[in-house]
């Protein structure tokens, strides 16, 4: 009933509209094409002026109404980060100026220089010196955004430091995998026709001797506060994207072809909390390439913690290799035939 | 008429003869299977339009579902079916429509609805032919656009739903039947439309470089063509040279979604299925071949709404354009340096950071054409005598987006913030303002500066100054808020937003942006109501040059038949800008140059 309803009084307001426009348009027949147009003239030359003052009303109150919510409110939260931060300041201070400038003279020209009738059009085709200012300061800003980036750039995806914890993260619709080397600090190699849903989620080749004292986790990653990590990005099925917000990097999770990206956070997940003021907050790592119908809803979390609690996660965590074949597992009470028998059925 | 008399229109006699033979016309061939490059360019709008109302439409529903994600609307149901259970549309439905909405604005609106429509228009018109090279070509050009059109508008019925990895349609997403709903049919009818669609781009960009080349009235050099035939030439140049590496991408997906080939699949785990046997491919070929597309195509759509907006804004400020041989070199620049960016989407896909930082640079270098082009425009502006009529009011909103959209181009184009900003709603905001509202003004622009010359007829005035302020000003509602969304790292492509503590802080802002963006397709119905009404009941246009401009297509009859003029085709003298000049607010380019004139140009 009120879909009915609000359809008629769309209908009817534009009928109204409608109505009017006509109604204008047998007016300025009768006022002549000059007269017409003089008062058309009068009134969008205002609406210029009008809509550049309004536009930058606007542009302030969607500042301070927004500028809070962003990640540049809060601060980032890796070395990186602070680097795109500053970045960010640069280049918006550079695009800023010249966008007043040129919506300024765009509206302003547009209202000054409306039609009159006693005014002599300035026959203006071309000025080789113009031409040449507006070439070369562009092209100068732009040399200097250039350079900066291209040093964030090649620091962002240089080696990171020797001390970095690497983490090996695959992506699979709609989720996340995580593996840490374990004590040898050597993954096992991998190959995806091992995979297992349930025991071996990213293939793991068990005879590799590397292979058996792999960390593996989901949904949650740990890592330490002021250590650079470093991760090998990929993805079992199709392209996914690792997005840290916080941290302000991204990186494609490609199927066969491996990715890296390295960050430093700087505060841990509950400094984080404090900062922030919000007790949920959490470093959220967000699919950011379209992936299939769950795209929305593939989250991960990365916990950042100091090193004394890292050591704690990690001691308490068991290598995969006992979770797909348990009867190995020093730690477990022996097992009974049946449940080995069972872990290489879901092996095979 | 034969394709001889139209080369050599001419001949008077052959001309005649053309000019009355309307009578041989049948509805089919006058309306339907029509070659007159003018009935032509109709088609192509009046089919973009229509795609125009429907893309629009899905972004409707998709931002229903953005702006009120936990409403229930019991209507959607009924429109959607299953699409919409409990009056909810459902993640499968809204990626499909956020896919099909990209698709076609981008292909079937901004690409054939505005080239399509304005080359075919424009280009005999302007460079004074009686037709296109091959007008039989021209017609196929349009019939590969509906065929494609009509399977793509199939594609929306199956059972399995449309196509819904994104308009960029990444492998391994539109690769693997398994890995989504909508890349099982659909996704074959959407490479099979748009394999099409690339077909008719290359009939009609091949017919356009001819005819400009070729097919100039006497007198017409190069160099005295108005800026809208330069803008469309480099269009069709771009669309020749890029098109076909698309159609051969979307040729190896084909293979590799039903054939079993490996061209794009890797290592592939597949939930429900298992491993694939595909090893060896690279899933980033593809985006190497779509994007050499791409972005090239992001010039295909923004060019011809430049040249137009230079041609409507020199002619309603009664100024010549600023630096016409400045304007041609920066569209050239832009041609050129359309080819070497490509990678610049591909920044976050691991790419190698050499290459990615000579990307930075070749993007960058982009904006120095785009800041010669504005500039040239403000001064165009300054001292002019300007005449707010729609088109002009479109042209001139067509600059604030250009430069608001292009400085964030910027921002992503620099690779140390496009890590951040990538696939976030900044993006959104950055192309939707640049590419689709802005080239979106241009085709309004062109719709109403040209509608006279369409059909002989006005639109109304007073609804087009309606249409353009609610439309600009609902534009920089809708998409500048979205920066900040973008720069709080708010992904692109969600269905809801309401599970992530990071992003959840603009529910309310996703209703405001959804609520305008009913208020400006509302006003696009108004555009529509306009534009159907005008064209059976608009004022008469009475004389020649409405709107006093100098270029030839009005110095043809009001309503010109088959081969436009009806005696010979007029012989330039002169550039297109002679406006304001020793005096004279006009000299069009068939008035010889007098004795006692200053230099030209």
């Amino acid at each position: 009933m009120s879909l009915i309803l609000s359809v008629a009084i769309i209908v009817f307001i534009f009928v109204v509209i409608f109505q009017i426009a006509k109604a204008s348009e047998y007016v300025s027949i009768l006022k002549g094409e000059e007269a017409s147009r003089q008062q058309n003239n009068k009134i969008n030359g205002f609406l210029m002026i009008a809509f550049l003052v309004l536009g930058f009303v606007g542009i302030y109150v969607c500042n301070k109404a927004y500028y809070g919510k962003t990640q540049l409110a809060q601060g980032a939260a890796s070395i990186q980060g602070e680097k795109v931060d500053q970045m960010l300041f640069v280049t918006l201070i550079i695009t800023g100026i010249v966008f007043v400038i040129t919506q300024v003279l765009l509206f302003w020209f547009a209202y000054k220089y409306q039609e009159d009738k006693n005014r002599k059009v300035f026959f203006f085709a071309h000025s080789t010196k113009l031409e040449l200012i507006w070439t070369a300061i562009p092209a100068i800003a732009l040399t200097i955004l250039v350079v900066f980036g291209l040093r964030n750039w090649f620091f962002f995806t240089g080696e990171p430091p020797k001390n970095a914890n690497v983490i090996e993260v695959t992506g699979k619709q709609f989720g996340w995998i995580f593996r840490y080397p374990g004590k040898d600090a050597i993954f096992g190699k991998k190959y995806y026709k091992n995979i297992d849903p349930a025991t071996n989620a990213v293939g793991i080749i068990w005879d590799d001797k590397y292979a058996q004292d792999d960390i593996q986790t989901e949904q949650t990653m740990y890592v330490v506060k002021g250590q650079p990590v470093k991760l090998i990005i990929g993805s079992r099925d199709v392209i996914h994207d690792v997005g840290l917000t916080h941290f302000r990097l991204k990186m494609d999770a490609v199927p066969g072809i491996p990715t890296t990206m390295w960050f430093t956070p700087i505060y841990t997940t509950k400094e984080m909390r404090e900062k922030t003021g919000n007790p949920n907050f959490a470093y959220e790592i967000s699919c950011d390439q379209m992936c299939g119908n769950g795209h929305y809803s593939m989250k991960g979390v990365i916990e950042v913690v100091d090193q004394e609690e890292y050591d704690l996660w990690l001691a308490k965590q068991k290598p995969q290799y006992f979770t797909a074949f348990p009867d190995k597992d020093p730690s477990a009470v022996p097992v009974k035939a049946d449940s080995t028998v069972k872990a290489t059925a879901a092996k095979m | 008429m034969s394709h001889e008399a139209v080369l050599h229109g001419h001949d008077s006699h052959g001309h005649d003869e053309h000019g009355h033979h309307e009578h041989h016309d049948t509805f089919l061939t006058k309306y339907v299977f029509s070659q007159d490059h003018k009935m032509i360019a109709k088609q192509f709008l009046i089919t973009g339009m229509v795609w125009a109302v429907l893309g629009g439409l899905m972004s409707v529903l998709f931002r229903l579902q953005l702006g009120y994600p936990d409403a229930s609307f019991p209507w959607l149901e009924s429109l959607l079916g299953k699409w919409a259970k409990g009056g909810q549309i459902t993640p499968e439905a809204y990626y499909a429509l956020v896919t099909t909405h990209g698709t076609v604005l981008v292909f079937f609106v901004l690409t054939a609805g505005l080239s399509g429509t304005f080359a075919n228009f424009l280009i005999p018109l302007q460079v004074g032919a009686r037709d296109m090279a091959s007008p039989f070509m021209n017609m196929l050009s349009y019939w590969f656009f509906f065929t494609a059109s009509v399977i793509m508008l199939s594609s929306l019925f199956v059972e399995t739903g449309p196509f819904s990895g994104g308009w960029t349609a990444y492998p391994p997403l539109s690769a693997l039947h398994d890995a989504s709903p909508g890349s099982k049919t659909g996704m074959d009818l959407w490479i099979i439309s748009m394999a099409l669609f690339v077909v008719s781009s290359l009939l009609g960009g091949l017919n356009y470089i001819a005819t400009i080349l070729n097919m100039r009235t006497k007198g017409m050099s190069m160099t005295r063509l108005p800026l809208t035939i330069w803008a469309l030439f480099f269009t069709a140049v771009l669309g020749v040279l890029s098109f076909p590496v698309l159609l051969s991408g979307m040729i190896l997906l084909i293979f590799d979604r039903n054939f079993g080939t490996s061209f794009y699949l890797s290592d592939i785990y597949v939930n429900g299925v298992g491993a694939l046997s595909n090893e060896g491919g690279s899933a980033i070929l593809f985006q190497h071949l779509f994007w050499f597309l791409g972005h090239p195509e992001v010039y295909i759509i923004l060019l011809p709404a430049m040249g137009m907006v230079s041609e409507i804004m020199s002619v309603n400020s009664r100024k010549p354009i600023f630096g016409y041989m400045a304007m041609l070199g920066s569209l050239f620049a832009i041609a050129i340096l359309a080819f070497l960016v490509w990678a610049h989407h591909m920044f976050v896909t691991g790419l190698n950071p050499f290459l990615g930082s000579v990307f930075v640079l070749l993007t960058l270098l982009i904006a120095v054409p785009s800041a010669i082009k504005v500039f040239n425009w403000l001064t165009t502006l300054w001292r002019g005598n300007i005449r707010f009529t729609p088109g002009m009011l479109f042209a001139i909103g067509f600059v604030s987006l250009f430069i608001s959209g292009g400085l964030t181009g910027i921002w992503l184009g620099n690779a140390a913030l496009d890590i951040y900003l990538h696939d976030s709603y900044f993006v959104v905001a950055h192309f939707h303002i640049v590419m689709g509202v802005a080239s979106m003004f241009g085709m309004f622009a062109g719709v109403y500066h040209w509608f006279p010359k369409m059909y002989g007829r006005y639109l109304n005035n007073s609804l087009g100054y309606i249409h353009f302020w609610v439309t600009i000003a609902g534009a920089y509602l809708i998409f500048w808020p979205m920066h900040y969304q973008g720069l709080a790292g708010m992904p692109r492509r969600y269905f809801d937003f309401s599970i992530w503590e990071s992003f959840k802080q603009f529910a309310e802002l996703n209703r405001f942006i959804s609520t305008v963006a009913m208020i400006v397709f509302a006003t696009q119905i108004l555009f529509l109501i306009n534009f159907f009404y005008s064209i059976f009941k608009g004022r008469k246009v009475t004389v020649l040059n409405p709107w006093e401009a100098n270029t030839l297509e009005w110095t043809t009859p009001i309503n010109p038949g088959h081969g436009n003029w009806p005696g010979e085709i007029p012989e330039v003298h002169r550039w297109p800008y002679d406006y304001g000049k020793d005096g004279h607010d006009f000299i069009p380019q068939t008035t010889p140059v007098g004795a006692d004139e200053t230099g030209t140009h």
